[in-house]
């Protein structure tokens, strides 16, 4: 049914390419057929039958119905349930304000933090880096924030940030990877031990062992938004063999 | 920042947004957009003010401001060098530029400027003795989907007939630069495919 998408799955497609569904001609009494309608993620836009992209990027495809755009972008738009690194700007009675990269700043609740209540307040000072997720982020309203999940722990979420280096790369990276099956993160395991927070705002905070270590591993981030898959390998081969 | 280049002319844009906006400038349902036109010499005055209203009036028409209500866009576009069709390059800047930020558009759009020489011939893209020369200058700002004018801007005489045929000129041209922005994206891509 989507034969037209299907043929440019993995093709370049710019704002404004418009795919148009047919729908059955014929329907069947006796069969249970829904008529299947396409998912659309990030990048595309649905009116009636017709499907327009809306950003330029690589369409993809996940079985059974479900199609996106994969752009590369560096600003980011808050989204529900992703989890960020946001730095605090300011306290103001109950609530912290904390920059996310996006067009206004998030609010985070003194409470949102695993076994605060008003008595026992949570230590976050101005300056301080949170890794929080959103339960709130639509275009209408002021984002919200949260660091607990919900049954109430924390789950890797809070206020973090001793002795590293957070660096700013392009949202497609830190979507490479947070994938399932990474291979950025399978090759930089083989490197060096390090701790990595990885924000879906294109934050990335780093930590090795050594501020040297540290360093190389932010560069090779940073690097990795330019090369192809190819060239990195090498890169990360050339490090490998160069000692430290 | 992308670096749109016509010929010789030559404008570096560059797309900031969405971001914090003034309470004073902040729109309630949609972005709003500022266009920044900085000349090559001096401080920007009013030709460049009217030609950033021209680029404004395109971009908002083409993006999906409803998108981001009280954020800003800020698109500034630098001119490097100027030798004609300053404003069809700003157009075609401004447009990868908002591509490639990852603004949600409805449609690209290109810029075409054209020329009516002293004896009525039709020039696509005039350089700047060109355009000295020319009874009439026009540009137009071309839509990706339908090839429909979206924005024009002409200065001079020139008849109906002749408007009529410099649209039809420059609706083939932009068939050329539409596909140089498609060719310029697979290229953008093919390293992360």
């Amino acid at each position: 049914m989507f034969s037209s998408l299907k043929e440019k799955i993995g093709e370049v497609l710019l704002p404004g390419d418009e795919f148009v569904f047919e729908s059955e001609d014929t329907i069947f009494l006796t069969d249970n057929v829904k008529p299947e309608r396409p998912v659309c993620g990030p990048g595309l836009r649905q009116s009636g039958n017709r499907l327009v992209v809306s950003k330029s990027g690589v369409l993809r495809h996940k079985p059974p119905h479900t199609f996106w755009m994969d752009s590369q972008q560096w600003r980011y738009v808050p989204a529900k349930a992703e989890t960020v690194i946001g730095i605090v700007t300011s306290k103001s009675g109950d609530i912290f304000k904390v920059d996310v990269g996006g067009s206004e700043q998030a609010s985070l609740s003194y409470l949102a933090f695993e076994g605060a209540t008003k008595r026992n307040r949570p230590n976050v000072q101005v300056g301080d880096l949170v890794f929080a997720q959103f339960t709130v982020a639509n275009k209408d309203m002021e984002p919200e924030l949260v660091c607990i999940d919900g049954s109430g722990r924390a789950n890797g979420m809070g206020v973090f940030g001793g002795g590293g280096l957070l660096l700013k790369v392009s949202l497609g990276l830190v979507r490479r990877l947070l994938a399932p099956q990474s291979d950025i993160r399978s090759d930089l395991e083989q490197l060096f031990p390090c701790e990595l927070v990885v924000g879906m705002n294109g934050r990335i905070w780093v930590r090795a062992s050594t501020i040297q270590q540290t360093l190389i591993i932010s560069n090779l981030l940073q690097s990795c938004d330019t090369l192809t898959a190819p060239q990195r390998r090498e890169q990360f081969r050339k490090l490998q063999k160069g000692g430290l | 920042m992308i670096d749109g280049r016509d010929g010789d002319t030559s404008v570096m844009a560059g797309v900031y947004g969405p971001a914090e906006v003034k309470v004073s400038k902040e729109i309630y349902d949609r972005a709003t957009l500022e266009v920044l036109l900085q000349p090559k010499v001096g401080p920007a005055g009013v030709r460049e003010q009217s030609q950033e209203q021209c680029v404004r009036e395109t971009c908002e028409a083409a993006l999906l401001l409803s998108l981001h209500p009280r954020s800003s866009l800020t698109l500034i576009l630098q001119v490097l060098h100027d030798d004609g069709s300053l404003l069809s390059c700003c157009l075609n800047a401004a447009c990868m530029a908002l591509m490639d930020a990852g603004l949600s558009m409805s449609c690209l759009f290109c810029g075409v400027t054209c020329a009516i020489g002293a004896d009525g011939d039709i020039i696509a893209d005039p350089t700047a003795a060109q355009e000295k020369e020319s009874r009439a200058l026009m540009t137009f700002a071309i839509d990706s989907t339908e090839r429909r004018v979206m924005m024009s801007s002409t200065k001079g005489s020139f008849s109906v007939q002749e408007l009529q045929e410099c649209v039809a000129v420059s609706q083939k041209a932009s068939e050329k630069v539409f596909q140089f922005y498609r060719d310029s994206v697979r290229r953008r891509y093919s390293k992360n495919l």
